[in-house]
């Protein structure tokens, strides 16, 4: 099963390779990582996407609540929520094709944000599978280069995922 | 007032209550040699920083206190990196000083510069790099307090050389900042009530108690626990002293080379209540054979420890010695008088399991068993020894034919599995504990690891015996080999070793040698006699002796092997 945690980590320094560490460490699978800093500058938060059955990801998480540096841990995947990850694709355009390619950008809703005489720079944000679709449609057309951020999720509703207060210190499901 | 890095680490150190270092002093811990010089701090030196890490944690493990060591930078705290993995794995509250490059070396490959810090992530269970002497005295204090509270480990602290010349105003108690630390230690009452339910309807309930009982000092609670329900107690090895191995409910230890008995009943047990333990593959054999018609409560304060290696029914997250307590107030809420008849009759049928196969060999009268040395140890001490092992078959017959009497009496490498701890280990226990006698039970393969110690040893006058079953083998690896491998063994054979009476002698111990059976207790009472120094005693057993009860790789606790019954 795919698994998106959150962790609300002290932004102290080590304490990035200490999550990072702990899953090459104990053979955890990473699919993406994605870390920024929270509105509290002290406090980063970082995206991971794992695969496991429920026993390993109950490791993954107690394991990652037992770092000294974690704030708050989360499986993502437990609640309704929201993921999106966003890719930068260069492109090649040939004259001929460009008319295509804006053709499945506007489908896609995504934005061409660079354009010379034979290539092209495509945005697009969404989930796993759209931009999978969209990258599979571009192949035809030859893709040069892609760059891709990892996903990152949040809850729907008006509860923060990421605010914690002392209380539910790692104490929340 | 203002003061440098290194006075400050010092009153740092007295604030904590540290009575003793286990140090070696190199180019970047200059300044803090210089400070500590003139400090009213206790410093043994040894002679290796492995000697001194595996000292610093069994004081630690025999006192109950946080072990403090200090090393310098690059191959100074490469050195320690064994003694704190062996640390992390068996939860022993160890802060490790290491000296660093000056912070405006550091990232440049200075002359012994090595990124500790990223060295050991893997292994503490904290560490810090000092960048300021404004952060140093807040850092020590919650090394410390991360080091002993929760489930203990080891800490590492990294102290660049010129951090510790900066000056700053020293503040006594400085306020902690660990906002995503906070220990479970109370037991949910709704789970301890099932526990408790479920004790109600058992029948042939186990209480499986490890380290872990040890550590949190609920030896006490422990005990009343099963005698208010009469249940049989097993131990694993690293819970070895939680309960005296003569007490009539305590049944023996579990795994790879525990007795018939325990391993038995936990086989057949309808009710596990694990304490302190984290199910180690040495203790559980194959874990799809393991407790398979058993439900399973499992106190541990460390949640990660729970539901990792085998599935449990009943978590309960807190520390030991409180659940035992929080236990204990839910009582009269139970029909005890149930199933009273079926844990009696359960409780007689185990004891007749030890009675009918209890640790055992076959004795000699022409070459001295390795087992018989440690029976007459643990004789001539009336079990009031500490007991160090190295590791391999010395440590596994320590624990199989020595009578412990009281919690952290047995310091062995149990995680790890580190050879060479059990001699400095001896050390740091001797330094703890000066009134006890203390027993390094050692292998010839492991005492030759850290035997440079023998050094530190005569020069603090310490009264360590280090007794050397000397089978001119690593005797374990030799077994596997044996049973195995075709008898090939391969690079086992250590017939090349130094003449341990004398090698004693050049350092000024007593050197001792047995090569009967009858020599054992002579040199063992000899040994007794003396008091102001380190005594080897070099007992040369039979070379191809093996551990049994033996449970195989890959096998369930019901697949024992045996073979020494005669």
């Amino acid at each position: 099963m795919r698994h998106i945690i959150s962790i609300l980590v002290e932004n102290k320094p080590g304490a990035l390779s200490r999550i990072g560490g702990l899953f090459s460490g104990r053979g955890y699978n990473i699919e993406s990582l994605s870390v920024g800093v929270t509105g509290d500058p002290n406090i980063s938060i970082m995206t991971i996407v794992t695969k496991g059955d429920d026993r390993v990801v109950e490791q993954i998480i107690k394991q990652l609540r037992k770092l000294i540096n974690t704030l708050k841990v989360r499986d993502v995947t437990q609640v309704e929520h929201i993921e999106r990850e966003m890719i930068l694709v260069k492109v090649q355009a040939l004259p001929k094709n460009r008319t295509d390619i804006f053709s499945i950008v506007n489908t896609f809703r995504a934005k061409v944000i660079d354009l010379t005489g034979d290539s092209m720079v495509i945005e697009i944000t969404g989930t796993k599978d759209k931009n999978k679709a969209f990258l599979h449609v571009l192949e035809p057309f030859g893709i040069i280069e892609q760059v891709r951020t990892g996903s990152v999720a949040i809850g729907r509703g008006n509860k923060a995922t990421t605010e914690f207060t002392k209380q539910d210190i790692k104490q929340e499901d | 007032m203002t003061k440098t890095g290194a006075e400050i680490l010092v009153d740092c150190l007295k604030a904590e209550k540290v009575d003793v270092i286990f140090g070696y002093p190199g180019g970047v811990l200059l300044g803090i040699y210089d400070t500590l010089f003139d400090a009213d701090l206790r410093h043994i030196l040894p002679r290796h920083e492995q000697g001194g890490i595996h000292a610093a944690d069994a004081y630690a493990r025999a006192s109950g206190k946080v072990g403090v060591c200090f090393a310098t930078s690059g191959p100074g705290a490469t050195n320690l990196v064994t003694g704190i993995t062996n640390a992390h794995m068996d939860s022993v509250p160890v802060v490790a000083f290491t000296g660093q490059v000056p912070t405006a070396l550091i990232g440049g490959d200075a002359f012994q510069e090595a990124d500790i810090i990223g060295i050991t992530r893997p292994i503490v269970k904290h560490s810090y790099l000092v960048q300021d002497v404004k952060d140093l005295a807040r850092t020590i204090k919650e090394a410390f307090y991360l080091a002993r509270t929760g489930r203990p480990g080891p800490v590492v602290v990294d102290l660049p050389k010129d951090v510790m010349a900066d000056k700053t105003k020293y503040v006594k108690s400085p306020k902690m900042d660990l906002p995503g630390y906070s220990p479970t230690y109370e037991g949910h009452p709704l789970q301890i009530k099932k526990l408790l339910k479920m004790l109600e309807s058992a029948k042939r309930p186990v209480i499986y108690a490890g380290g872990g009982v040890i550590i949190s000092e609920a030896s006490k609670e422990l005990k009343a626990f099963s005698e208010k329900f009469n249940i049989p107690v097993i131990s694993s090895f690293m819970g070895l002293g939680a309960m005296p191995t003569e007490h009539p409910n305590y049944l023996g230890w579990l795994g790879m080379h525990g007795n018939y008995a325990s391993n038995k009943a936990v086989t057949d047990s309808d009710y596990i209540i694990a304490i302190g333990t984290r199910f180690s593959d040495r203790s559980t054999g194959r874990i799809s054979g393991f407790a398979p018609k058993a439900k399973i409560a499992h106190i541990d304060i460390d949640p990660s420890s729970i539901s990792k290696n085998v599935s449990i029914d009943i978590p309960i997250v807190g520390d030991n010695k409180a659940v035992l307590k929080q236990i204990t107030k839910y009582y009269d809420k139970y029909k005890w008088e149930k199933n009273e008849a079926a844990r009696n009759e359960w409780m007689e049928q185990v004891r007749s399991w030890d009675r009918e196969k209890p640790f055992s060999y076959k004795q000699s009268d022409k070459v001295i068993k390795p087992q018989y040395v440690v029976e007459k140890i643990s004789e001539l001490t009336k079990g009031e020894a500490i007991i160090t092992t190295e590791v391999g078959q010395n440590q596994m017959w320590a624990g199989q034919f020595y009578n412990f009497k009281y919690p952290r009496q047995f310091i062995t490498s149990g995680g790890l599995g580190t050879m060479g701890f059990g001699f400095p280990a001896a050390i740091g226990a001797k330094i703890a504990m000066p009134d006890k006698e203390v027993f390094d039970i050692a292998g010839d393969g492991s005492f030759l690891m850290n035997m440079q110690e023998l050094c530190t040893a005569i020069q603090h006058r310490l009264n360590v015996k280090i007794a050397i079953l000397n089978n001119k083998f690593l005797g374990m690896v030799r077994q596997w080999q044996h049973l195995f491998f075709n008898n090939r063994y391969s690079y086992t054979c250590l017939e090349c070793q130094p003449d341990f009476v004398k090698l004693a002698e050049s350092y000024g111990c007593i050197g001792l040698r047995a090569e009967t059976p009858a020599d054992v207790e002579k040199v063992l009472k000899e040994s007794l006699k003396v008091k102001d120094k380190p005594v080897v005693m070099d007992f040369v057993v039979d070379r191809e002796e093996n551990v049994f009860p033996m449970i195989p790789a890959g096998a369930a606790l019901n697949e024992m092997i045996f073979g020494n019954e005669g």
